[in-house]
């Protein structure tokens, strides 16, 4: 058994098999983790870029620590300090790199669509989408996925609300994607500016505007982040009305009367898309999503290099 | 198809094995039994159980172990994980590794490094069900074993849990 895919560009194209695969291979990495020594010798013989265009914190971190777990050889790019500013194109940076004999590519990009464009012009090296403009973030998806079954056991049947900047979120169309795929309900809830004009009848999800009813709903409510960095144009009033009408604080989850498990990918606006008592609360996954990426990220990268021979 | 152990053989060849390792470490406090997933399981199942049953301690200490991500064979071939349940420690303990045919040796070679992982153990003695004497690849005999056997590389000796034998076809 292994993927239909070469490459993990995003869920979108991702049959319901491959996600099952990646998630299984995940819960095996997990225990790996909790291990004395927690390395395996796997992708000894590949060599891993990863390509960051855009800021990162977790995202870099994780893959690099799942890279290195699996005894990978690992080169970090920034854009900021590399020839880039020099007026090098993608396409020519990648072609550098991989020429001093690179097996993957894991990358972010502001531009949507960018890992696409390189998956075309390289067709025989694994690229690992890390999140590319509004469009997907498909690691992100996968762990998610994964938290919430390992707490609720399936996700077949759940109900997952998705809160916030919809609009700008990666995070949420990925999670879309996937969430509906494997037989869960989504929820969209956030400021009508915020939320796409057709996300309800493209994507098959429900849209709530009112927070309070939409958390009664759910199981679980994934709270995206307020991408500031995304809006040029005034979206809302401000912050603290923001946090109003969509904050998720300790009030209004104590007037609905079922614990739902809270979700964040990071990084939090405190005091804007949640309260910090919220976010440190026992309902709370957030570290356990960080501490699952890792092993998330290790499945995705073993079962894309084993491709590697096979092709040539 | 040839059948190399009935039943009623592998029944006997199981509980003997148990006895052999019994007789080899009375004192199982420090012994940890490792079964190599997937195809040693239900072997190591096996000798669990009756040495919990002829033993007078309590039940011994014992973990799955899945090899996978140590294969040599791994760019060849991706295989997909099964679970390790190995949570305890196995420094300076005597590890019992079981699996159930030895041919190449090259699981055993994965094994034993997966193991290193776990800690540094006192002894690690290999216990097979069926010892395939040619076709070795690397320099690894058991220590305890139920059959050994000759055969070519063309033939194949399985372990038909389902019917409780051992066949070579």
């Amino acid at each position: 058994m292994q993927l239909s895919t070469k490459h993990l560009l995003g869920i979108k194209d991702l049959p319901p098999s491959d996600i099952s695969l990646i998630l299984s291979t995940a819960q095996q990495f997990k225990e790996v983790l909790q291990r004395p020594i927690k390395k395996v010798p796997s992708l000894r013989d590949v060599t891993i870029v990863n390509l960051f265009y855009e800021n990162s914190t977790r995202t870099r971190i994780s893959f690099e620590l799942a890279e290195k777990r699996l005894s990978a050889d690992t080169i970090n790019f920034a854009a900021s300090g590399s020839s880039v500013s020099k007026g090098e194109t993608l396409l020519d940076t990648v072609n550098n790199i991989l020429s001093m004999k690179v097996d993957m590519v894991v990358m972010r990009h502001s531009a949507s669509g960018a890992p696409h464009f390189l998956s075309k012009h390289l067709p025989d090296t694994a690229i690992v989408n890390a999140g590319d403009g509004i469009n997907e973030h498909p690691t992100q998806a996968l762990l998610d996925a994964f938290s919430i079954t390992e707490k609720l056991g399936t996700l077949e049947g759940k109900k997952i609300l998705l809160i916030g900047d919809i609009m700008h979120s990666r995070v949420a169309l990925s999670n879309i994607y996937l969430l509906s795929k494997m037989g869960a309900e989504v929820m969209l809830s956030g400021p009508p500016t915020l939320m796409p004009k057709y996300m309800e009848a493209a994507l098959g999800v429900k849209i709530e505007y009112n927070l309070k009813k939409a958390l009664a709903w759910c199981d679980v409510a994934n709270v995206l982040r307020i991408q500031l960095e995304r809006q040029n144009q005034v979206l809302f009033s401000s912050l603290r009305e923001y946090n109003r009408a969509y904050g998720v604080t300790s009030k209004l989850l104590n007037e609905i009367d079922k614990e739902i498990m809270i979700m964040h990918p990071g990084p939090i606006n405190r005091g804007v898309e949640i309260d910090s008592d919220v976010a440190d609360s026992s309902q709370s996954v957030i570290l356990k999503q960080v501490e699952n990426g890792v092993a998330v990220r290790m499945a995705v990268l073993y079962l894309l290099s084993g491709k590697k021979e096979l092709n040539s | 198809m040839q059948v190399l152990l009935s039943p009623q053989q592998l029944d006997l060849t199981i509980k003997r094995l148990c006895y052999q390792l019994l007789e080899n470490d009375d004192n199982l406090s420090d012994v940890v039994f490792v079964g190599i997933q997937p195809r040693g399981v239900q072997f190591s199942n096996r000798i669990i159980d009756f040495i919990s049953e002829i033993s007078n301690s309590e039940k011994p200490s014992y973990g799955l172990l899945d090899i996978t991500f140590y294969r040599d064979d791994i760019r060849e071939e991706l295989h997909i994980p099964k679970e390790t349940t190995l949570t305890q420690s196995i420094e300076g303990k005597k590890v019992v590794l079981i699996d159930d045919v030895l041919y190449t040796g090259r699981t055993i070679r994965a094994a034993l490094d997966a193991l290193q992982d776990f800690g540094r153990p006192q002894k690690v003695m290999l216990c097979v069900l069926v010892n395939r004497r040619f076709n070795r690849e690397l320099p690894i005999q058991p220590d305890f074993y139920g059959i050994a056997i000759d055969t070519t590389a063309s033939q194949k000796v399985k372990v038909d849990n389902e019917n409780n034998r051992v066949i070579l076809y």
